[in-house]
């Protein structure tokens, strides 16, 4: 059990609390029901959390599955700083929101899912767990300019030292030199591919 | 498409028949609750939400049900041997029972969704009534209790004004119960998404058994009553349709039409779940009880990139190719039992399975082996499970594919048709093998390179050199292992796996490969994991 990052679980469950809490606020608006107004509410609490949740965390090891189209949200999510950040002020928020929605049944179920999520990430934030964006590396763009490099200055066949000034046509003759540099071939050298 | 049918038809008549059911028992409670004279006057009250809400709980009962039945693992592998007369489509069905729980837990979902919502709008509807002063029909309906002799006749559970809804829902068994079952379903759900399952799977094993929660409160959600409809003693005197118009008049004492009287509906879910909980508590003690038979290990193996063999024994276990057992560990986890495919062949005297260190539980256990100076933990074992995969030895020609950790009933069917082979056994068929074999790395797998290496030597030894071709697709290569292979490429036998057969890198080109083996054979036999 010691792997277990719960901020996952956590995030899952708030993801469907917020999902419940818009479900049970629409039927009790729509329905006209008594004390309609938490209904309301509890739409715009749910769409909150569902946006603060939707972008999954980077997990501490291994690869993350990014949910489909989280990086716009990220960048969002990612700008609110401690809110979203550590998970004890995420625990308590998500406590705050979920009360007021506890006073309607039709999103009473909500509340209690929030509820739970809450004390998940309580448990998460006292593991030292926090919430780190799923950034997509920069792509490295090859330098196609970069891997040319000059060719040799002084290619073989090269004479030796003593006789630097002095280049032997034996040597000259032997092989294929690369064409170009400062290198002059006493020799016409052809390039013979085998 | 012509091959999908052949391939997956049992799975849509399965899949239309458990749909046409769920939508059959819908329509039918449906239309008995929107048409029947015993519920006429509840539904004066409720309008049609009563029938949704019954409509979608008699669903649930049937899913919840079957949701019970494809986990009995014993109960399927006793299904699968006892129909070996059956054909092997039918059986193969079995091996998809974890697909099937899975789309009947999104069926419960989805009815608990309608059955909350239409049950909202059923206490919203009968909070007005109570409320309403109007002298209506509904609001009579609502007072009735307080004017009966017999105190259990009443129709509208919320019984003063001033009740709120919230109030009934927690001081009612439904409500309760309803709640929690509901919270406990939601709580299985999260923590069964693929996600957190395979990163995290003590999360969902540990979760998931609150199911104990949500079938004893589903047993004893209905057991309040709080669905009225009308009695048939009422019904014979008072009938709705000659009475319901003179409401007003059922005060009087020389009316023909007396206040109807009303029962509640005695609980029904328990009818339905109580013969699969059974044969799953039976399920569960097979499994404790096949789990304290002895197991044997009479061979520890370490194998590079941290894989342990472990070669066992237990008294009554016959195995086929291709299955798996359950392992549990009771030093590490009482309760976790994690499946691992045999890679030892049925001919052997032991059975063996190869673990690869891949999380907390794996690597426990192999940390667990490598301590020198302790005795070593004890193992229980379950099974073995799945479908054979015996029909390969039916095919003059087998083509087996197996895709990184899918290689591993690859390694019991090889070793298998080895033993075969050498007892010149008749059942086996099989005269030449193409075995493709795809994976990233061969690191983790150099103890099934080193089976391939061992099988190419016998061959060679018995003159049968070309019984067994295989290919190796590396597909994590870079241009480092392509350029090492080019400078090797003179070199009698593969650097990487020091096979014979050179490996290649990227993907195999599958049209290709069939094209070339089908020129050179007319009938082939496939297998892939």
């Amino acid at each position: 059990m010691g792997q277990i990052e719960w901020a996952m679980w956590a995030n899952e469950q708030a993801l469907a609390s917020g999902l419940i809490l818009i479900t049970g606020g629409i039927v009790a608006t729509a329905g006209q029901f008594t004390k309609w107004g938490f209904g309301a509410y509890s739409i715009a609490a749910g769409v909150f959390v569902c946006l603060l949740e939707y972008p999954r965390g980077k997990r501490r090891k291994g690869s993350t599955m990014e949910r489909c189209g989280q990086k716009y949200l990220t960048r969002v999510v990612k700008v609110l700083g401690p809110l979203s950040k550590n998970y004890y002020v995420r625990a308590v928020l998500h406590l705050g929101l979920a009360v007021p929605a506890g006073f309607l049944l039709a999103t009473l179920l909500g509340t209690a899912c929030l509820a739970i999520a809450s004390s998940i990430y309580l448990l998460a934030a006292f593991h030292g767990e926090q919430w780190t964006p799923i950034e997509s590396k920069p792509k490295e763009r090859p330098q196609v300019g970069g891997t040319i490099k000059q060719p040799p200055s002084n290619p073989p066949p090269r004479p030796p030292a003593e006789a630097r000034k002095k280049p032997s046509e034996e040597e000259a003759a032997a092989s294929a030199a690369v064409s170009g540099g400062p290198q002059e071939n006493p020799v016409l050298v052809v390039d013979e591919v085998v | 498409m012509g091959n999908w049918v052949i391939n997956y038809w049992l799975s849509v008549l399965f899949l239309a028949t458990w749909l046409g059911l769920n939508v059959f028992l819908f329509v039918h409670a449906f239309l008995s609750y929107e048409k029947a004279d015993k519920y006429f006057y509840t539904r004066e009250i409720l309008g049609s939400a009563l029938a949704w809400a019954r409509a979608s709980a008699r669903c649930l009962n049937f899913n919840s049900m079957l949701i019970l039945l494809p986990v009995c693992r014993n109960l399927l592998s006793f299904l699968r041997g006892t129909c070996s007369f059956c054909r092997r489509s039918l059986r193969k069905q079995l091996d998809h029972n974890l697909t099937f729980h899975k789309l009947v837990a999104y069926m419960i979902c989805l009815h608990t969704a309608i059955h909350i919502i239409a049950h909202l709008f059923n206490f919203e509807h009968y909070s007005r009534s109570r409320q309403a002063t109007d002298g209506s029909l509904a609001s009579i309906l609502s007072t009735l209790s307080q004017q009966e002799k017999d105190e259990d006749s009443w129709l509208n559970p919320i019984q003063s004004p001033n009740m709120t809804v919230e109030h009934v829902t927690f001081t009612s068994i439904a409500g309760v119960t309803g709640v929690i079952i509901t919270i406990a379903l939601v709580l299985m759900v999260t923590s069964a998404m693929e996600f957190i399952r395979r990163s995290y799977f003590e999360v969902f094993w540990y979760t998931h058994h609150i199911f104990i929660i949500y079938f004893i409160g589903l047993g004893i959600h209905g057991i309040g009553g709080i669905v009225r409809g009308q009695t048939e003693e009422s019904l014979n005197d008072s009938h709705p349709h000659r009475c319901a118009e003179f409401f007003k008049q059922w005060d009087n004492h020389d009316s023909y039409c007396k206040h109807p009287r009303f029962e509640g509906l005695p609980a029904e879910s328990w009818k339905w779940i109580l013969a699969t909980g059974i044969l799953y508590i039976f399920e569960r003690i097979l499994r404790f009880y096949r789990s304290k038979q002895k197991v044997v290990i009479t061979k520890v193996v370490k194998h590079p990139s941290n894989v342990l063999e472990l070669q066992m024994s237990k008294r009554g276990f016959s195995m086929e190719v291709g299955q798996y057992i359950f392992v549990n560990c009771p030093s590490i986890s009482y309760l976790e039992w994690h499946p691992f495919t045999l890679t030892s062949a049925p001919e052997e005297d032991f059975f063996s399975i190869h673990i690869r260190a891949v999380g907390d539980w794996t690597e426990s256990l192999i940390r667990a082996f490598e301590q020198k100076h302790s005795p070593m933990p004890r193992i229980e074992v379950d099974g073995p499970f799945g479908t054979v995969s015996e029909d390969v030895f039916q095919y003059e020609v087998a083509v087996l594919v197996g895709a990184g950790i899918g290689v591993t009933p690859f390694a019991s069917i090889l070793k298998s048709i080895w033993y075969k082979f050498w007892h010149a056994d008749h059942n086996l068929k099989t005269q030449t093998i193409y075995f493709y074999w795809i994976c990233r790395e061969t690191g983790a797998f150099a103890w099934f390179s080193d089976l391939l290496a061992s099988l190419e030597h016998e061959m060679e030894e018995l003159g049968k050199v070309d019984f067994l071709n295989y290919h190796l697709f590396l597909t994590g290569w870079d241009t480092n292992i392509a350029g090492h292979a080019t400078l090797n490429f003179d070199k009698a036998t593969d650097i990487l796996t020091g096979l014979k057969q050179k490996t290649s890198f990227g993907r195999p080109m599958w049209d290709n490969e069939f094209s070339t083996i089908a020129n050179a054979h007319p009938k082939i036999g496939k297998a892939a994991c």
